[in-house]
């Protein structure tokens, strides 16, 4: 589904991604772990198109998406999360929900003006949908509140729920878990179990949480320094001589 | 200039500064492009209506081309600098504001430079001649509602969403697959376009325009009347138009010292007050409106508070 | 060709004042990602500053003026930041863009009740000036150019020998991390501004010296000192300084080609077209000026 090759980032002489390479399965639930600042974030944004890559190139179902604008490489079918929460906040979390549809007719000046049937209907359908999602997420009674209103926990919810609503293929997720309570996460960890079982999903977890990881994957890559250094089962990384390293070493 | 009473110049005057005032509120209330160079659309509207007109060119066709060549500006200037973090936008449309001031000055050939353009016919269509104030008040308004109309559709349209996601966090919305410098650009084409129109009902409502009309302090109110009105609430737009024309107004009766400038004491109050809506009242007197949904029929549990 | 080597140490003497100008814009925006929109018009309260020491009622020699001027410019900086930009620290980024806005109107305003509209000179006594081959230079130009290579060499020992210019740099650079090293920022910050205002009233004194002074030189001062960032690179100070100089230049060249009324709009213009070509400018990153920020 997702093949990286050779992935290089520098920022003038700081060299944060040197010569990544991997690849994420179809419906795989994959980790990307590594010790602060391994450049786990960075290779986030060289593959959706945030940060222009050095050299390397990004294949997405067989195409070469490197380079291609971050909005486009969301429209082929990659969504993704943010480190840090961004979600619209002086907007309801239904807005935010509904920003989330790729194609929408309404999103062209002059049929989002006039409000045609086909906008209409769109609108309709897409607010069915974020409705459902929310309650599959236990979330429908904050669906009419405004986002800068509610705690954090929730918002990275609105933000995970509004990915999904571009039903996208491949889904970034970059520390879903940090900053939530376990009980929150342990609903998280099932939503993206659920989500790869019943609709075939494919995911890309950065985790800073390493329980969260050795739980939710079924492949983990680490990073250290912008470098690979292993990449493998969860028991075979448990197991790893240089993760290990490290993560204990300095 | 038309003969008239106070309170219909007054309300003329209200309805003009209302179109610009909505025309920014698009693009900084809802899309949050910070501009500074409204006055140069204002008065590219202004200028080539009123040279158009006098070159005998009926009054409608004059006003689309000063809407058109305001847009087509704002569409060169965007090029570059929405691709960009917002403070470009902001000093370039500063520059655009100058540099559009000094072409109205110096371009002596078409403009008349410091002079000005006096004579400029009446606004007419189909035969209708609007040269009394009551019946501009008609005209202006009937645009007024017109832009008021369209502003509104946008704002409860998917377009105007994506617009005030651009606005609450751009790098979210590309994630999600929104072209933002296409959004941006028509937000900034459109409501400069509509600035070109208020331009253009000025000179055919005051008969004559200079250089000195569009200053960037033309800009500078109109931001300070949107802040209060409440960035992205229309209607507050318009009311605090309203608010402000008329104190403006009221300003002139103030008995000052001797020798103080009025224009000046102006410039001071307005921008203390600007500073100081700011900073406590971000969000302005009115608030946007939240954006509620029902819920689907048939749905079961919560009902929507 | 003397006349195009006369316009250029013109355009240095300009470009002088420019580059100092610039530097103080730079040092902010480094600082705070912030563009302060009110530097012209601290600048122009500067010069006023020293016209009334100097011309007004003190009748104070020039230097103690202008050292005066740049002291109390500071002080106003300071405040300015404290008052106006300080509260809206953690707002969007719409709402300090629009309060430097108000606030160069405020202080323009002020200028003009206070000063008046009028325009003034200092009008020194008129001195003979030097030749030097075809060139034709005043004392007080050549004071300017050497004010400003000196001030620059002082902002170059600040910022690269001292505790503070380190300090202020680290800030720059990264202002969560600063903090957490134990650096007050807001110090720091208040530092930048004080330094930033009193460069700018310096520039602001030697553009009076060398035209003269109306309460609208602010806002022009502004547009050409963002010209000269965006040329030489935001967040770069070796950069506002050589855009500054090429700024000075490209105008005082220009008008060999152009009619003098559109001098000003050069600056403008060089701006716009740097936009279109490398908005990182000469000495920028280019990821520092794209709109999506991570």
């Amino acid at each position: 589904m997702l093949r990286i090759e050779g992935l290089t980032k520098n920022f003038g002489e700081l060299c944060a991604v040197n010569r990544c390479s991997f690849e994420v399965a179809q419906g795989a639930i994959q980790g990307l772990i590594g010790p602060n600042g391994s450049g786990k974030t960075t290779v986030f944004n060289l593959i959706t198109g945030f940060y222009q890559v050095t050299s390397g190139k990004t294949f997405y179902k067989g195409r070469d998406i490197t380079g291609l604008p971050a909005y486009a490489i969301s429209q082929a079918g990659i969504a993704r999360t943010f480190q840090l929460v961004r979600v619209f906040r002086r907007m309801t979390v239904l807005e935010n929900l509904l920003t989330g549809p790729k194609e929408q007719a309404g999103e062209r000046l002059l049929p989002g003006l006039l409000h045609t049937p086909r906008v209409h209907r769109q609108e309709l359908e897409q607010l069915d949908r974020a409705w459902d999602l929310l309650t599959v997420v236990g979330m429908a009674r904050m669906a009419n509140e405004i986002c800068g209103n509610l705690p954090y926990a929730e918002l990275k919810m609105v933000e995970i729920t509004r990915a999904l609503m571009s039903d996208p293929e491949l889904i970034l997720l970059d520390e879903p878990a940090s900053g939530i309570n376990p009980t929150l996460v342990n609903q998280i960890l099932d939503y993206i179990r659920k989500l790869r079982e019943e609709r075939g999903k494919t995911f890309l977890v950065v985790e800073h949480d390493m329980r969260v990881i050795m739980n939710l994957c079924d492949r983990i890559v680490v990073l250290n320094y912008g470098e690979k250094i292993a990449e493998g089962t969860p028991a075979e990384i448990a197991r790893d001589r240089g993760v290990i390293d490290a993560y204990l070493g300095v | 200039m038309l003969e008239t009473g106070l309170i219909v110049h007054l309300l003329v005057v209200i309805t003009i500064y209302g179109i610009l005032a909505l025309s920014l509120n698009l693009i900084i209330g809802m899309t949050g492009l910070f501009t500074m160079g409204h006055a140069a659309f204002f008065g590219i509207g202004a200028y080539a209506s009123a040279i158009l007109t006098k070159l005998g060119v009926p009054w409608f066709f004059s006003m689309l081309a000063g809407v058109v060549l305001a847009a087509l500006v704002a569409f060169l200037i965007g090029i570059p600098t929405l691709r960009l973090v917002g403070d470009y936008l902001a000093v370039v449309t500063m520059g655009l504001g100058e540099i559009m001031r000094a072409i109205f000055k110096n371009w002596i050939s078409v403009t008349r430079g410091p002079m000005g353009l006096p004579g400029i016919p009446h606004a007419s269509i189909f035969g209708i001649n609007f040269n009394t104030a009551e019946k501009f008040l008609i005209l202006s308004t009937i645009c007024l509602a017109i832009v008021f109309i369209i502003a509104e559709l946008i704002i409860h349209s998917p377009f105007g969403r994506v617009l005030k996601g651009i606005r609450e966090d751009e790098t979210a919305s590309q994630a999600l697959g929104k072209n933002t410098y296409r959004f941006k650009m028509i937000s900034f084409v459109v409501g400069c376009g509509m600035a070109g129109m208020a331009g253009s009902l000025y000179a055919h409502y005051i008969n004559y325009i200079d250089p000195t009309s569009f200053v960037m302090w033309l800009t500078f109110f109109i931001i300070l009347i949107i802040m209060l009105g409440g960035l992205g609430n229309n209607v507050g737009a318009l009311a605090a138009t309203t608010v402000f024309v008329l104190l403006r107004e009221g300003l002139r009766f103030v008995k000052l010292p001797e020798g103080l400038n009025p224009a000046a004491l102006q410039q001071l109050i307005f921008g203390l007050l600007l500073i100081a809506v700011t900073i406590f009242l971000p969000r302005g007197l009115i608030p946007e409106r939240k954006v509620v949904y029902p819920r689907k029929s048939g749905g079961s549990d919560d009902a929507q508070n | 060709m003397e006349i195009l080597a006369q316009l250029l140490i013109n355009g240095l003497i300009a470009g002088g004042t420019y580059a100092l100008a610039a530097i103080g814009y730079s040092m902010v925006y480094g600082a705070l990602k912030f563009i302060n929109f009110a530097h012209g018009s601290v600048a122009m309260v500067g010069a006023y500053f020293v016209f009334g020491l100097a011309i007004g009622r003190l009748h104070m020699p020039l230097v103690p003026a202008v050292v005066l001027s740049m002291l109390l410019t500071a002080l106003m900086g300071v405040i300015i930041e404290r008052v106006a930009y300080r509260p809206l620290r953690g707002a969007p980024k719409l709402a300090p863009l629009t309060t430097a806005i108000a606030v160069s109107f405020v202080l323009d305003a002020l200028v003009m009740i206070v000063a008046g509209a009028d325009i003034k000179t200092f009008s020194l006594p008129t001195q003979r000036g030097y030749e030097i081959g075809s060139i034709f230079i005043t004392p007080v130009q050549i004071i300017i150019i050497v004010v400003s290579v000196i001030a620059m060499a002082c902002v170059y020992v600040l910022m690269n020998r001292t505790k503070l210019g380190k300090a202020i740099r680290a800030v720059a650079d990264d202002a969560n991390l600063a903090e957490v090293t134990g650096m007050d920022s807001d110090l720091v910050i208040s530092a930048v501004f004080a330094v930033g205002s009193a460069l700018a009233a310096l520039a602001g004194a030697l553009i009076g010296l060398d035209t003269n002074l109306q309460p609208t030189m602010g806002f022009n001062i502004t547009v050409k000192a963002f010209a000269a960032v965006v040329l030489g690179g935001l967040g770069s100070v070796p950069g506002a300084i050589v855009g500054g100089f090429l700024i000075g230049v490209a105008e005082n060249l220009g008008v060999w080609f152009i009619p003098p009324v559109w001098k000003d709009t050069i600056a403008y213009g060089i701006l716009i077209l740097m936009l279109f070509l490398k908005p990182s400018g000469i000495f920028g990153k280019k990821e520092e000026a794209a709109a999506t920020v991570l």
